[in-house]
């Protein structure tokens, strides 16, 4: 297992895209490793004539009728959302200014 | 308490239909009681305006001879992990405070269509991350027959409305244990169909590959009610079974009438009686393993052996797919928006959203998840969490070769203390070894009261599983060895729950 240093879990934060606090990130570098060490049990049977399982119930490709259906109106699309201008979703800057 | 409130859901049914019984007194007699109990519980985090209407256009219709569904003008409470589109959708979150879904999931939209009486949405762990409620953005509930424990989790508010009865009946939904647990902490039934086997349209995802949704009663009959106007084929689920269903009712009444368990063929599932059990559970699994026994059941022991692991993999597929899932919550399209001083980029902004919208176990999971499916990790941690999942199913074909059904404790132990599991994730992760091995094979599984604890007086839980596409079979023993220990003890648990103070 890699440590769960604080450095690590500030990169899983951010590749989560959470702004940890450096409080939160000591408390989870105290909690991981034996939260990680415990899950790490299923090394122990999986070997490799076991077929993983990433469905419980098989269904093969499932399509619908090629029919045209009723979508959410714009209003209703943007009707939750924090700021808008009427037709689109509007969020601050994508770049920063080292980029 | 008023006698309204104490029906079945089955018994009210009736009523309506012989005309005895008004939609309008029976939901006013509930919301009465919400008036009344929710102070104490807290099961709700909204409650519908529109309740009384709704019932009232129940009676104008039933009156004017239409042919209605058989719960038409039965009130129900629904998780808030369900999209309403007339009340806010949180699934327990602050990151969604005060969002109204631009439409209903479709379980929302069947009850309608039945003409069913929302009440109001249910308090939950947020985004069903927790096994006690406690994890809610908002405020925990309460466990009605002890204020001071908890009433389960992750669907404690759905469990503690029923048992309660602020509401006959409400809708759930199990990951690893979501409607199990809380229906064995509150004496209340509850039910995970087969995977598939209700749609999860508008349901907000938590682990894509788990979830699914289910009913919570009082009693079994009760339960196979609302999986009847629940379930089905939904094509806007690409995971939805496209097989036709029987009907749950009729096996309940089924199992209602028959006289003994004659021919019925019952697996113990040794890996969940033994280690980590507690005594005065064991004590009333025993006395439940000899009822059957007594009743011409044919009770066998078999192994589940890799259940052990079930927890592991469960506790990294999970998050691996909760991870994923909960990307969504971007500050962009819905919910929250925390916007950091200076000149933020809409990354910075998604990133402080997303710390102070989401609470630490969610934050915990998140962080889990991305380690389990990071690249050189994924084939160690998230491949191998399959693999077990692969064994488990094996474990369970098994088992069905040699039995109908397997039954086990729904839970380790009766409701804990509040606040006794919330600094320690492991131990609380623990106590859902009994219900998870359920959601990763897939199959159904139903949790029904088996007896008050003889140590605290608690409700203790019976889960009883069977194949997969064999809901039907659980709802038909189930109402056998219902009827079975409310011969026994002469009352049914949920009847005995204290009055709310």
């Amino acid at each position: 297992m890699p440590d769960m240093t604080p450095e690590a879990i500030r990169h899983l934060a951010s590749l989560s895209r959470i702004a940890l606090s450096d409080e939160e990130i000591t408390r989870l570098s105290g909690e991981l490793p034996a939260i990680v060490s415990a899950v790490e049990a299923v090394q122990k049977v999986a070997g490799d004539d076991v077929v993983p399982t990433s469905h419980p119930i098989p269904l093969g490709n499932v399509f619908r009728d090629d029919i045209v259906g009723t979508p959410l109106t714009t209003e209703q699309a943007l009707e939750g959302a924090p700021d808008h201008d009427g037709s689109r979703f509007r969020v601050s800057a994508i770049l920063g200014e080292e980029q | 308490m008023s006698e309204l409130i104490s029906m079945r859901a089955s018994a009210a049914s009736k009523a309506l239909q012989d005309g005895s019984l008004s939609s309008v007194e029976l939901t006013q007699a509930h919301l009465d009681r919400m008036d009344a109990t929710e102070g104490a519980l807290g099961a709700f985090l909204a409650r519908s305006a529109t309740a009384l209407e709704t019932a009232a256009a129940i009676d104008q219709r039933r009156a004017a001879g239409e042919s209605l569904s058989p719960l038409a003008g039965v009130p129900i409470a629904i998780k808030d992990v369900l999209c309403t589109k007339d009340m806010v959708t949180t699934a327990g979150s602050r990151i969604l405070e005060g969002w109204t879904p631009p439409y209903d999931a479709t379980v929302v939209s069947k009850l309608r269509e039945a003409g069913m009486v929302a009440l109001g949405k249910t308090n939950m762990d947020e985004f069903a991350m927790g096994s006690s409620t406690e994890h809610s953005g908002y405020h925990p509930t309460h466990n009605p027959w002890d204020p001071t424990v908890a009433p389960g989790g992750s669907g404690g508010g759905s469990a503690a409305a029923v048992a309660a009865k602020q509401a006959p009946l409400a809708v759930g939904s199990d990951t690893g244990g979501s409607i199990r647990q809380p229906a064995s902490f509150t004496g209340t039934v509850g039910v995970k169909p087969t995977y598939g086997g209700v749609s999860r349209y508008g349901v907000i995802a938590l682990a894509s590959s788990l979830d699914q949704v289910g009913p919570v009663s009082r009693t079994v009959l009760d339960s196979a009610l609302l999986h009847d106007v629940m379930g089905g084929h939904d094509p806007r689920d690409a995971t939805s079974i496209p097989t036709p269903w029987v009907s749950m009712a009729a096996a309940a009444e089924r199992g209602a009438r028959a006289d003994n368990l004659t021919g019925v063929r019952v697996g113990v599932v040794r890996e969940l009686v033994g280690e980590g059990i507690s005594p005065a559970v064991r004590q009333r699994f025993d006395e439940a393993v000899e009822l059957l026994t007594q009743q011409g059941a044919e009770v066998v022991e078999v192994n589940l052996p890799h259940c052990e692991y079930a927890v592991a993999a469960y506790y990294l597929i999970l998050p691996a797919e909760a991870s994923s899932n909960l990307a969504k919550f971007d500050s962009v399209r819905f919910g929250l928006r925390v916007t950091p001083e200076g000149n933020p980029t809409v990354e910075d902004v998604m990133s402080a959203t997303r710390d102070t919208g989401f609470g630490d176990e969610v934050k915990r999971r998140i962080i889990l998840g991305t380690y389990a499916l990071s690249a050189g990790y994924y084939d160690a941690y998230y491949g191998s969490a399959q693999k077990v999942r692969t064994l488990i199913q094996q474990d369970f074909a098994q088992a069905f070769e040699k039995v109908d059904v397997v039954i086990s404790p729904s839970t380790p132990t009766t409701a804990f203390p509040l606040g006794a599991k919330m600094e320690d994730p492991l131990a609380m992760w623990a106590g859902d070894v009994t219900t998870i091995p359920v959601n990763l094979a897939g199959i159904p599984g139903m949790s029904l009261p088996m007896g008050l604890s003889a140590e605290d007086g608690l409700p203790v839980g019976l889960q009883l599983m069977a194949p997969a596409y064999q809901d039907a079979r659980l709802y038909e023993v189930g109402a056998t060895i219902e009827r079975l220990f409310e011969e026994r003890d002469g009352y049914l648990v949920s009847e005995r729950v204290p009055e709310v103070k």
